[in-house]
């Protein structure tokens, strides 16, 4: 007997999603094979709740799918145009907040955050550029950190303390002004135990933590999402 | 601080992490701000990260990972603070200190900044100076401390009444006027045992009195039922809404009361340990509260076998927060109490199950505990006589703004606006501000309707404006409040509290549109919809309710009815001007906004 038929589903802008007893709404559309849109959510990881843009609309209310426990008969709106039109506005707010000139970065064509973009049709920033001031470090060896593309998912603070067991990243300040930061007293990267081979160094949605020596090893139009839209690759 | 210094100060805390707010500030006091030094000292002592540490540091605007001067001072920055005048008295003593405002002096004797409302809003203009709240500012006490910085006179020996705090009592009612010694609340309680207490705060219809009103009985008996190692009594005296300050009113008048009501619930729930969480800006009322702990441990009223009952242990300490109205959310206030950064938590699950070190934990506001002793001494039916059907007791109103008679009231729940206007001798009232900037603000029309939680649920404060006010001021300085006070985990509140503020102050300038107008509401309805707590739930209701009652106040400032960018080429070029030395008409553009 399929989960489905066990009662254990929910529909999703209609169609019905199958579930384990405790799934999020999220983790349960993504084995469907169904796309919410999402930013800092990874299925190794725990929900995180931060970036908003899963957000989906349950029994009139809006709810973050990847916070969101799946219940039998729920009816889910995921892509209707009111949830995409949020959707896109909270892309812009991560737009302006940082310092992302697509053209000149390294990540794209494999950047989250660009693809989601793409997805939702962004086509301007819409609000006024913050442009904060936020140095790159590029003190490691074979690291470099852009933190002008932070999106403060916090998955490189995650994966360092939960699978390299090591706590190289953390946030730091409050409000617009929260930032990352390293664990090190002199603030710089090479100064902490990070390798290059560690789960934080390749987690990055973004571009914010980048290989040294590997840029443009893929062309451009050859990357990720050229290849396919964000919500057919699944985005994780 | 030095290593011994620090050591000693670490084993003070029992080296433990969840104590870290209490050691960084304690850390901070020598210097007056926090080294990377002391920061990695403190890292090591408590088997942290670096990161972590600093990362606590930097969230709380009480911390200063910067140097700073040997006398910080922080005025209050709520609108009833500003509509005292504290905006002419900062500039006043920040020409007086040679100082540009946000920046230590060059001698780093002083730095002058503004904080969030720091709870004085009777007693205003208010400051903190060096974490002592000094309130009633004017022109004369900004000069005279001017002259007492300058001279570097110690605190201890500047005028004790500025120092000075009131009650401000006006009105009251079964709480305030309570008759009740100490211990006497929870000798009844114990004479009728726990079950029993339990049923009669559900008898009476206690709820919640931060503002959500849930019932203060189901929150106990599910912190009772459930599963947990320990359970934990936490009183949320994080009073961070500007235009609130009834709980510092009952820390320093009735805090044998709140303590009392942490017991009784300890009793009930079934904890040994109760937490009184203080917002930094109450730490003038830290002494006399340990005092009143000391005494209630004297009297077997804390402590083991309390009231000679056996096995009825129940201690209560008191932690300070450092500066975050964010942590007035219950999970957020968790996060601060095991020495994080004060995010909100991800419910559910909710504190009832996962609280306080992932335990069953019951957060009670100040004034609930309170009540609760009421009702623990002469029982549910009488408490719920009182009041309205739905909100039974009474209810404490912070009343602060354009009045005669600013200070504490306290109603049955059910009192008019009007009621209250009159008994505070407001005078042409425009508008009242129910519950602070997250509230409701109400236009004259409406100040028929009731406090109560079926009509107005509040925490109980009323800011008053009268006819000679601008509205738009209003909704501005709670822009402001927010963006401040963002956390930063969530995109909506963290970039949308800070794009309404630059709105705003695109307004001010007068570089508004209509289309600004409609930003402003586009930017409301994303922070409540897809917001993570009930700070950006909350952060552009006052925002779409003057837009929706006092629209005139926007629309005077709006440039054209067309499109405006917020970018303007002459002032842009002020720099130049600046570095050129020139002013004069030639050196500004022509023909500026098409004149």
């Amino acid at each position: 007997m399929s989960k489905a038929e066990r009662g254990n589903s929910f529909l999703l802008d209609g169609e019905e999603i199958p579930f384990d007893p405790g799934q999020t709404v999220i983790a349960a559309a993504r084995a469907a094979g169904k796309y919410i849109p999402h930013l800092c959510w990874h299925p190794e990881f725990a929900p995180h709740g931060s970036c908003k843009l899963c957000t989906v609309k349950a029994g009139g209310r809006h709810f973050a799918a990847c916070t969101l426990a799946a219940t039998p008969g729920m009816e889910v709106e995921n892509r209707s145009a009111e949830l995409d039109d949020k959707r896109r506005t909270l892309l812009q707010m991560l737009f302006v907040e940082g310092n992302h000139f697509c053209p000149s970065c390294e990540q794209s064509g494999a950047c989250h955050l660009q693809a989601t973009a793409y997805e939702l049709g962004m086509m301007s920033p819409h609000f006024e550029m913050l442009y904060p001031d936020r140095p790159v470090d590029a003190s490691h060896p074979d690291l470099l950190l852009d933190f002008n593309r932070c999106i403060l998912c916090e998955l490189c603070v995650r994966a360092s303390r939960e699978v390299d067991g090591k706590n190289v990243f953390a946030l730091s300040g409050r409000g617009i002004r929260t930032h990352l930061v390293v664990n090190a007293v002199s603030g710089r990267l090479a100064d902490t135990d990070i390798d290059a081979a560690d789960r934080a160094a390749s987690v990055c949605p973004v571009g914010v933590i980048l290989k040294k020596r590997r840029g443009f090893a893929v062309p451009i139009g050859k990357r990720r999402y050229d290849a396919q839209p964000i919500s057919e690759d699944g985005g994780d | 601080m030095s290593d011994a210094d620090l050591d000693t100060l670490l084993d003070r805390h029992r080296r433990d992490p969840a104590r870290l707010l209490q050691i960084l500030r304690e850390a901070q006091d020598p210097l007056g701000w926090l080294p990377r030094e002391t920061l990695a000292g403190i890292a090591r002592g408590l088997a942290l990260p670096y990161a972590r540490v600093l990362g606590v540091a930097g969230f709380y605007s009480f911390f200063r990972t910067e140097p700073a001067g040997r006398y910080r001072v922080l005025w209050s920055d709520n609108i009833t603070d500003r509509m005292l005048g504290s905006q002419e008295l900062m500039a006043q003593m920040c020409r007086g200190l040679w100082i540009e405002p946000q920046r230590v002096s060059e001698d780093g004797l002083v730095s002058v900044a503004a904080t969030s409302c720091t709870g004085m809003c009777d007693q205003g203009p208010a400051l903190l100076v060096n974490g002592r709240a000094v309130t009633a500012m004017n022109a004369e006490r900004v000069g005279a401390m001017v002259e007492l910085i300058r001279a570097g006179a110690a605190l201890r020996d500047w005028p004790h009444e500025w120092f000075a705090v009131r009650d401000n009592i006006r009105r009251q009612d079964i709480l305030l006027g309570h008759q009740l010694v100490p211990g006497e609340a929870l000798a009844a309680a114990l004479a009728r045992g726990a079950d029993a207490t339990l049923a009669e705060i559900d008898a009476a219809g206690l709820r919640g009195r931060g503002g959500a009103g849930f019932g203060t009985g189901q929150k106990w008996r599910a912190t009772r039922d459930a599963d947990g190692p320990a359970r934990y009594v936490v009183c949320n005296a994080d009073e961070g809404e500007p235009g609130t300050f009834k709980d510092r009113v009952l820390l320093s008048a009735h805090a044998d009361l709140v303590f009392e009501g942490m017991t009784i619930a300890g009793r009930v729930i079934g904890a040994k340990l109760g937490l009184l969480y203080l917002r930094g800006e109450y730490r003038h009322l830290q002494e006399s509260l340990e005092a009143i702990l000391m005494a209630r441990r004297a009297a077997h009223l804390l402590g083991r076998d309390i009231l000679d009952v056996p096995g009825f242990d129940f201690d209560i300490e008191i932690h300070l927060g450092a500066g975050a109205y964010v942590c007035g959310e219950e999970s957020a206030l968790i996060e601060s109490l095991e020495g994080k950064r004060g995010t909100p938590r991800i419910r559910p699950p909710f504190p009832v199950t996962h609280g306080y070190l992932d335990r069953p934990t019951a957060v009670n506001n100040v004034e609930t505990l309170a009540a609760a002793c009421l009702i623990a001494r002469h029982g549910g039916a009488w408490y719920a006589g009182i009041g309205t059907a739905n909100s039974a007791g009474t209810k404490l109103l912070s009343v602060s703004g354009d009045c005669g008679r600013p200070g504490i009231y306290e109603y049955p729940f059910g009192v008019s606006v009007e009621q209250v206007l009159h008994d505070c001798a407001a005078e042409h009232t425009l508008a009242v501000q129910v519950s602070g900037p997250s509230g409701t603000c109400l236009s004259a029309d409406e100040f028929g309707r009731r406090l109560a939680f079926e009509d107005l649920p509040s925490a109980g404060a009323l800011m008053v404006f009268d006819a000679s006010r601008d509205m738009f001021e209003v909704a501005r300085n709670f822009a402001h409040f927010f963006a401040h006070e963002s956390c930063g985990f969530c995109t909506p509140c963290r970039v949308g509290t800070t794009l309404a503020a630059r709105l705003m102050e695109k307004l001010a300038a007068g570089h508004g549109s209509p289309h600004d107008l409609n930003e402003m509401y586009k930017l409301q309805r994303l922070m409540q919809a897809a917001s993570h707590c009930g700070l950006g739930h909350s952060a552009g209701n006052a925002l779409a309710d003057t837009l929706n009652k006092f629209r005139p106040a926007y629309e005077r400032r709006l440039k054209s009815l067309e499109f405006e960018p917020a970018f303007d080429l002459d002032a842009a070029l002020s720099q130049a001007r600046q570095m050129t030395g020139r002013d004069d008409a030639a050196a500004h553009l022509a023909n500026r906004g098409g004149q």
